[in-house]
């Protein structure tokens, strides 16, 4: 590579008007996918997690309110967030498999193709 | 029931020796030889570290699986491992508090950070953030905060070193526990300095593995010591501890309104720091693409999710089969539950397994945070600022590597220095400290368009700055019982974790400096950064050897 560790990529944007492809139906299409998933998923689960956090802050009765044997609603509670993170988790990635990737990959072969000499990998993809 | 007999009638034994459990020679024979084995791997992995992306990002030549894997070994410090089994015995249901917020909080770096930071950065967490911005002030101010939370969270697992082996190797002494300090350091700055990022993520592939084979194992048996019943095992616990309330919140944090407050503030800083600490940020460079990157969170959450749960069985299992009491007598205070748990277990054998475990999972955590910082002095500081990027490649590894001794040498003398104080509060110290400094700059840089140089400068050094402020003013460093200086009372923040105030300032600091700002940033830029993070168009692919 040469003498720019700084840039990302060498010579990066030279030859691509970015802000063209920004304004893209394909590339506005992408970014409202994402969007629409991660954002109200990330207020979802934060929203999740800090009733939990409160309850088991503020409401201890509640919470050891017993429900089988020794287990309580605490527990239970608890054992949900590891239940929701796990859900989330798999429920993003076949999202991102299905609804993001193709289109993804699309622009990145159209970009790639259209300006070669703008995405040579600077650091080892030449070696 | 002779579980619990047998145990009481080896409690005079031990205080008697008040030294350790197991044989001394067996935990350092087994600790040894994870060292021979890790470093012969070390070396041959190290063949091939040419270029600046071999040593910092390792060729970025993982798959999505051993990134995850040695994402969960970089995360699941002994500070998680041995701090949340015994909070849990110790205090119940409070110490599964912790493993919530420790979790739940890689949905963040899951959904917002991992994806976009691969493709938009190369090797360190200011590569992102000054990517659009001017890269001068935004790169120092992301490489200071790069350095501060490494060095907390180094601090916290050397100072963890020390007290480990007052317990697993019956060096008691402070010159005892300071050479302890010091050979750790030493074998860290080797393993960095031969191996590089290849060399450091197989050591934390190794020990990821092993910590939780091991916490597996003792899962399985403390179940099938109560017939594999969670309510059975609750109820042992209760039975011990003579104490119904450790199955339910409050314990700990209950006290009073200000505790209360505190348990919020330190879920806050939980749930936002992971995706801001700089040393799991950069294991994201380590995979070729952003799929990958996905991948490696995907695995991190189902092992370290995994984890998680054994930890609860481990902690509630020390608290029925060794009780409170013991755990608290014994030299490692809380700490010492699961090597307590692993010795009623398994005796010395198994003790020393999971010693050697703890162990390893100090060096490979401290391995971790010092290529990270090594890299961000390099990458960041020297190359982009002092030598304006007129530096090649190896001249960069160059520094790096220096870098990595002169960091080993001040973990060393930190950890002699933080003997003896908490590590848990230096590790949510660390976590509070990236969620304030780090986390606003990264999620306005990747969605908000008009964020500016200003907003960042703003945020990074006032959060940053506001944390440590607070920390500095709390009852942790003076005016409590437990508190860093004894003899005097400043303490005029009444939290121990600043979270709750430092994380909604730097949030706000980001969006005020933004619209304060008359200087606009390049539009070409941003898009730039908007399509690369989101299509992945040139990022940098793994390099073939």
């Amino acid at each position: 590579m040469g003498s720019h560790p700084v840039e990302p990529v060498a010579g990066s944007g030279a030859a691509v008007d970015f802000t063209e492809v920004q304004q893209t139906e394909q590339f506005r299409e992408l970014r409202k996918r994402h969007r629409s998933f991660v954002f109200p998923m990330a207020v979802f689960f934060l929203l999740w997690y800090f009733a939990y956090v409160l309850l088991a802050d503020y409401a201890h009765d509640f919470m050891a309110t017993p429900v089988v044997g020794n287990i309580n609603i605490g527990i239970i509670l608890g054992l949900l967030q590891f239940a929701t993170t796990f859900i989330i988790t798999m429920w993003y990635v076949s999202y991102a498999n299905r609804r993001l990737d193709p289109i993804a990959a699309e622009l990145r072969h159209e970009l790639e193709e259209a300006a070669p000499e703008a995405f040579i990998d600077p650091a080892g993809g030449t070696k | 029931m002779t579980t619990i007999g047998s145990a009481a009638l080896r409690v005079p034994l031990q205080t008697a020796e008040a030294t350790s459990v197991g044989s001394p020679v067996l935990n350092i024979s087994i600790f040894g030889a994870f060292v021979a084995i890790t470093l012969v791997i070390v070396l041959r992995a190290s063949r091939n570290n040419k270029t600046a992306a071999d040593y910092y990002a390792a060729g970025r030549s993982f798959t999505g699986g051993q990134n995850g894997t040695a994402i969960a070994g970089d995360y699941l410090s002994a500070a998680s491992f041995l701090g949340i089994v015994g909070a849990i015995a110790i205090n119940g249901y409070d110490g599964f508090l912790y493993s919530i917020g420790f979790l739940v909080a890689w949905l963040v770096a899951l959904l917002l950070v991992a994806e976009l930071l691969r493709n938009t950065g190369k090797f360190t967490m200011a590569d992102v953030l000054s990517f659009r911005l001017k890269q001068r002030p935004v790169r120092i101010a992301a490489a200071i905060t790069t350095l501060a939370v490494c060095f907390f969270y180094l601090l916290a697992q050397m100072a963890g070193a020390g007290g480990l082996v007052s317990l697993l190797l019956g060096i008691n002494d402070r010159l005892g526990q300071s050479l302890v300090i010091t050979v750790v350091g030493v074998l860290m700055i080797m393993y960095v300095l031969i191996g590089g990022m290849k060399g450091t993520t197989w050591v934390q592939i190794i020990k990821a593995c092993l910590l939780i084979a091991g916490a597996f194992i003792m899962t399985i048996w403390v179940l099938a010591l109560h017939g594999f019943n969670l309510s059975t095992l609750l109820g042992a616990a209760i039975e011990t501890s003579g104490n119904a309330a450790i199955t339910s919140p409050g314990l700990q944090y209950g006290v009073s309104a200000i505790t209360r407050l505190d348990f919020l503030s330190l879920a806050l800083a939980l749930v936002l720091g992971t995706a801001a600490l700089p040393h799991v940020l950069m294991r994201f460079y380590t995979v070729p693409t952003a799929k990958e990157a996905r991948r490696s969170v995907v695995w991190a959450i189902w092992l370290i999710g995994a984890f998680y749960l054994f930890t609860l069985v481990l902690g509630y299992g020390a608290s029925a089969l060794i009780g409170a009491d013991r755990i608290t007598a014994a030299p490692g205070g809380v700490n010492s539950a699961a090597p307590l748990l692993a010795y009623e277990l398994g005796g010395s054998i198994l003790l020393g397994l999971i010693s050697a475990v703890a162990f390893a999972t100090i060096l490979a955590v401290v391995a971790g945070l010092t290529i990270t910082a090594a890299a961000s002095f390099a990458h960041d500081i020297y190359a982009s600022v002092i030598r304006k990027g007129k530096v090649n490649p190896d001249g960069e590894v160059k520094v790096a590597r220096r870098t990595v001794i002169v960091i080993g040498l001040l973990s060393i003398a930190g950890g002699i220095g933080a003997q003896g104080q908490n590590v848990a509060f230096l590790v949510a110290l660390a976590f509070a400290v990236a969620a304030s400094a780090n986390l606003p700059t990264i999620l306005y840089s990747l969605f908000w368009k008009r964020f500016n140089t200003q907003g960042a400068v703003w945020s990074m050094y006032g959060g940053l700055g506001s944390a440590i402020l607070l920390i500095a003013l709390s009852p942790v460093v003076s005016g409590g019982e437990k508190s860093m200086i004894t003899g005097a009372d400043f303490s005029v923040f009444p939290l121990s974790n600043p979270g709750i105030v430092s994380i909604p300032l730097a949030f706000l600091l980001g969006w005020l400096g933004t619209v304060l700002s008359r200087t606009a940033e390049d539009p070409m830029k941003q898009a730039e950064m908007e399509v690369r993070s989101l299509t992945g168009v040139g990022a940098e692919k793994a390099t073939d050897h």
